[in-house]
């Protein structure tokens, strides 16, 4: 047998649940009282597309060091699901530990000898303590919260303090699972072999950060973006980013006085409805989004090239998972790269925002809403299920009180009675960005068609060639502009000069930086850079020609993000290299470390390291 | 059809309404459509109605799909903006727009193919959220701009041009409105202008969705002997419930009429509609009643006309969400929480 795991502040505890059994507040109260503990955890969701009864799965990565990415593994697997017992089993690291409800005899056939196991009776307790079937359920999941905060040191007074905020004014229900949870730590106290290998130890550093998830953060940054009309149809894993809109206006977004609602949300009857809307309250003038995921995406093709066309701003919120057609609806991916790109027929290309991060969620969810007004064009913030529904770890939302929402180019009354000249489609200024005027301004000028159908610059219906062309050469001018206006990338050295470069983007973030710096202890060096945003920043299309290989880090399986860059930045195929993962559980350290070490040896580098003798 | 510039030239005695408007204000560019069209005589009609109605001509937004009808605001009401959307989506577009600024008129124009077929389920939707608008449907049974195919709303045995049988039953967008919901259902016909100009005057006047199914033939594809969308077989087979007359705020009623034969009602606007009864049992406000009606009529191979059901109380999409007064898209200044709220925040997240 080999050495039992031992180690503080750095490994992955896995629940083993059943959905619908009430242990989703539980886990999270595990995550989050190692937090309060001062040491950082990414949990993560796995969940089925089902209501009740299918196997779910809760892993909570800790990692004082500050890894937030996924890492693959459990050390510790608290498995509460015999329908997955099997396979929850055999991914315990070797060395690791196994708690389970012993109440039930299990075979010694179904254990493994290289893992530690600790039984506990949770049945048995719960049965000897509650009465009702709902409480015994409910009350088991806190039992073993309470267990696993003596096997691993982790501070009562943390669990307590939560629970506390959690109930706050229901006292009761607070004494209710402070009971649960003394119990369950007092039997593993009394009966298990306190404290085992894996261990929290209270540090410091989780400083200021917050904890939440992209999705509310999106909504978040819809609200302070001064979006006003939400429409939406219901699809895993966006749904939650328009209820917590829908939240959020109800606190955010009433009149003070007469408590009527300053914002409009409408459930519509599918995602052309929803997209519909979006253009026609931003026609109008109001900031409008939607959220969606690929199917929904699939469906506002359409739409989508007309307000590229008639140049409407619209921002779309992509929460995505895994395709084509249902694919792994709650599994994550990184494959709408290409579907929204160049959304809808015809020629069309299209600002995307790649956050990496809940954070960025929010910034660049409000931002969207500048670009799309200041651009008058579709905006994609494409979110993951990975960061859009697992709270995450990052630094505290920030706003300047001195931001004042960019509207664009918009000509008012006052403008059209001075005289100015106005053209809908005209180029002005000569970046490509025309003036529009809202319906309702004027009695006498501004008025306009808007169109799918080709328009000359002053928008009269044209079936004339050349209207046609210059118009297309202007929306590619403009989307010249948006390089400029967009997030540029994020750019980070190598410790030493290398041929080797690395690009990345979305919730591959921690993933990436993880192995970055697990390849450098190897002496392998990586340039790398993050890109924010489509259309490409010129650093981008730099970083590529600086180096000899680039490794293109992506969850999907065609290498979509790829694909843009050998089409926009004429880019030899042979000088990106894909690594890819795409099974949809999320991008880990190791596999981007295994995937690019290979290739490193393959392109003959021998690691530092290893060459000197 | 023309590619003629329109003369801005016109009489200078031409009357004006009370904002000092001619008629040729509300008028758009030369229509493209065939000469004759049933279409054109709807744009027509809707000139009227909002010369009558003293409206400020920007403060309409008008919105259609894709089609021959959807062609058509192009061809009236120059001054106000114009949204052609994609086919069978006008009313999701004109939902957006109407919750962006509900301070303008919303009229949407749509036709049978782009409301019955392809767009039937946003046709339904809005009508049963309550959308605040006009939207009528230029039903001709056919599909002009691709010359020529039956639409959802043909009469199953009607006939096309090239002879061919329909063998599909009818959706009836009378019947359908009613039953999602819409707060004022009528039915006219494009070659009744007398009857046409007030029903869009009192839908435009109502507040919530206001449905007009138009029934205009098709000069080009559907006006041959055997179809029942032509001039002819509408005429012969017209049945008008009542007439209309719409008397803006406090205007005193001159006209007199038969005791009895005459329904008011009057909208949330103050306006009031006085309905001249045709057929003596006809109660417009009765929606089970006119739906009975209308079925038993319509088996009979009739074609009823007239406001056929309102509901002068209805409420709307903005009443049900209880929106502010001011429109939204005019909020920018109170809109953002600000930095301390985001703090806040940050502080029940740790």
């Amino acid at each position: 047998m080999p050495e039992s795991i031992e180690r503080t502040n750095d490994f992955v505890v896995k629940f083993a649940n059943v959905n619908g059994s009430g242990s989703a507040s539980a886990n999270r109260l595990f995550a989050r009282s190692i937090l309060r503990m001062g040491v950082p955890v990414s949990p993560r969701n796995i969940f089925p597309s089902n209501i009740q009864g299918l196997p779910t799965w809760y892993e909570v990565r800790v990692s004082e060091a500050g890894h937030l990415g996924a890492r693959g593994g459990a050390d510790l697997m608290v498995a509460m699901n015999p329908q997955t017992w099997n396979e929850d089993i055999a991914s315990i690291e070797p060395g690791g530990y196994l708690f389970y409800d012993s109440t039930k005899a299990m075979p010694t056939s179904k254990f493994r000898s290289d893992v530690t196991v600790i039984g506990m009776p949770l049945t048995e307790i719960c049965n000897a303590e509650y009465t009702e079937p709902r409480e015994r359920q409910l009350f088991k999941n806190i039992i073993y919260v309470g267990a696993l905060a003596a096997l691993l040191d982790i501070e009562l007074a943390a669990v307590e303090g939560l629970l506390g905020d959690q109930f706050k004014g229901k006292e009761k229900l607070i004494a209710a699972n402070v009971h649960a949870l003394h119990l369950g730590n007092a039997y593993a106290m009394k009966h298990l072999d306190c404290p085992i290998g894996l261990r929290i130890r209270r540090a410091d550093a989780v400083g200021d950060r917050i904890f939440l998830e992209g999705n509310n953060a999106a909504a978040l940054g819809a609200v302070y973006g001064g979006a006003t009309v939400c429409a939406w149809y219901p699809i895993t894993p966006s749904s939650s980013l328009a209820e917590a809109f829908q939240r959020h206006c109800g606190r955010y977004r009433l009149d003070p006085e007469t408590k009527k609602s300053r914002h409009a949300i409408v459930q519509a009857e599918d995602e052309l409805a929803s997209i519909g809307m979006v253009i026609g309250a931003a026609w109008n003038g109001a900031r409008a989004f939607t959220a969606t995921s690929g199917p929904g995406i699939s469906l506002m093709q359409e739409f989508i090239g007309l307000a590229y066309f008639a140049e409407i701003p619209a921002v779309v919120f992509d929460v995505q998972r895994g395709g084509p057609s249902t694919g792994m609806p709650t599994r994550t991916q990184q494959s709408d790269i290409l579907s929204c790109a160049y959304a809808s027929h015809g020629d069309t290309k299209h600002i995307l925002l790649l956050p990496e991060d809940p954070r960025e969620c929010f910034t660049m969810g409000a931002d969207a809403f500048d670009l799309a007004d200041r651009l008058q064009t579709p905006v994609f913030v494409m979110l993951d299920l990975d960061i859009g529904m697992n709270e995450r770890l990052c630094a505290p939302l920030d706003w300047d009180d001195a931001r004042r929402l960019d509207r664009g180019k918009v000509m008012t009354a006052a403008d059209l009675d001075a005289g100015k000249d106005f053209g809908r489609y005209l180029d002005v200024d000569g970046d490509g960005i025309p003036y529009r005027t809202y319906p309702g301004t004027h009695p006498k000028r501004g008025a306009f068609f808007t169109r799918g159908t080709t328009k000359d610059s002053r928008a009269r219906y044209s079936e004339e060639g050349p209207d046609y062309v210059e118009n297309m050469q202007r929306l590619l001018k403009k989307f010249e502009t948006a390089k400029e206006l967009v997030p540029h990338p994020v750019v980070r050295d190598a410790k030493q000069p290398t041929r080797f470069g690395a690009i990345f983007y979305g919730s591959t973030s921690p993933a990436m930086h993880e192995a970055v710096a697990a390849l450098e202890a190897q002496g392998l060096h990586l340039d790398t850079l993050r890109i924010r945003a489509f259309p490409f920043h010129d650093d981008i299309l730099d970083f590529v020609a600086a180096h000899d290989h680039v490794f293109v880090v992506e969850q999907n399986r065609d290498a979509q993000l790829r694909t843009l860059l050998m089409t926009e930045g004429d880019i030899a195929p042979a000088k990106l290299i894909k690594v890819l993962n795409y099974d949809g559980t999320p991008i880990t350290a190791r596999f981007i470390l295994r995937e690019i070490e290979k290739r490193m040896a393959d392109a003959n580098v021998v690691p530092l390291r290893k060459a000197v003798p | 059809m023309t590619y003629l510039a329109k003369p801005t030239l016109h009489h200078p005695n031409l009357p004006t309404n009370k904002l000092g408007f001619t008629h040729r204000d509300y008028e758009g560019s030369v229509s493209t459509l065939c000469a004759g069209c049933g279409h054109d005589s709807i744009s027509a009609a809707i000139i009227q109605a909002c010369f009558e109605l003293d409206l400020p001509p920007h403060r309409v937004a008008k919105l259609s799909g894709i089609g021959c009808s959807s062609k058509t605001p192009t061809y009236f009401l120059g001054a106000s903006h114009g949204f052609n959307s994609v086919h069978g989506r006008m009313p999701s577009v004109l939902t957006g727009a109407n919750l962006a600024n509900r301070d303008l008129i919303y009229l949407g124009v749509s036709g049978d193919g782009d409301s019955a077929s392809i767009g039937l389920g946003q046709f339904a939707h809005s009508l049963r959220r309550g959308v605040n608008m006009v939207y009528i449907v230029e039903n001709n049974g056919v599909y002009g701009l691709t010359k020529g195919q039956f639409s959802a709303t043909a009469d199953k045995g009607s006939k096309s041009k090239r002879g061919i049988l329909n063998s599909d039953e009818p959706i009836d967008m009378i019947s359908m409105a009613m039953n999602l919901g819409a707060s004022f259902v009528a039915r006219s016909f494009s070659g009744d202008k007398k009857q046409l100009v007030p029903l869009i005057k009192a839908a435009i006047q109502h507040r919530g969705a206001a449905f007009i199914d138009c029934v205009s033939p098709c000069v080009a594809f559907n006006n041959h002997i055997g179809s029942t969308k032509s001039f002819d077989y509408v005429r012969e087979h017209n049945d008008a419930v009542n007439f209309l007359d719409v008397i803006s705020g406090r205007e005193p009623i001159t006209t007199d009429y038969e005791p009895g034969t005459i329904q008011s009602v009057r909208q949330h606007d103050g306006s009031t509609l006085r309905l001249h009864k045709l057929a003596a049992d006809y109660d417009a406000r009765d929606r089970i009643a006119a739906m009975n009606f209308l079925q038993e009529r319509q088996a009979a191979g009739e074609v009823v006309t007239g406001l056929l059901y309102v509901d002068p109380e209805a409420g709307d999409l903005h009443a049900y969400l209880n929106t502010v007064e001011t429109p939204l898209n005019e909020l920018d200044a109170v809109l953002v929480p600000g930095k301390a709220a985001l703090d806040k925040i940050n502080a029940g997240l740790r």
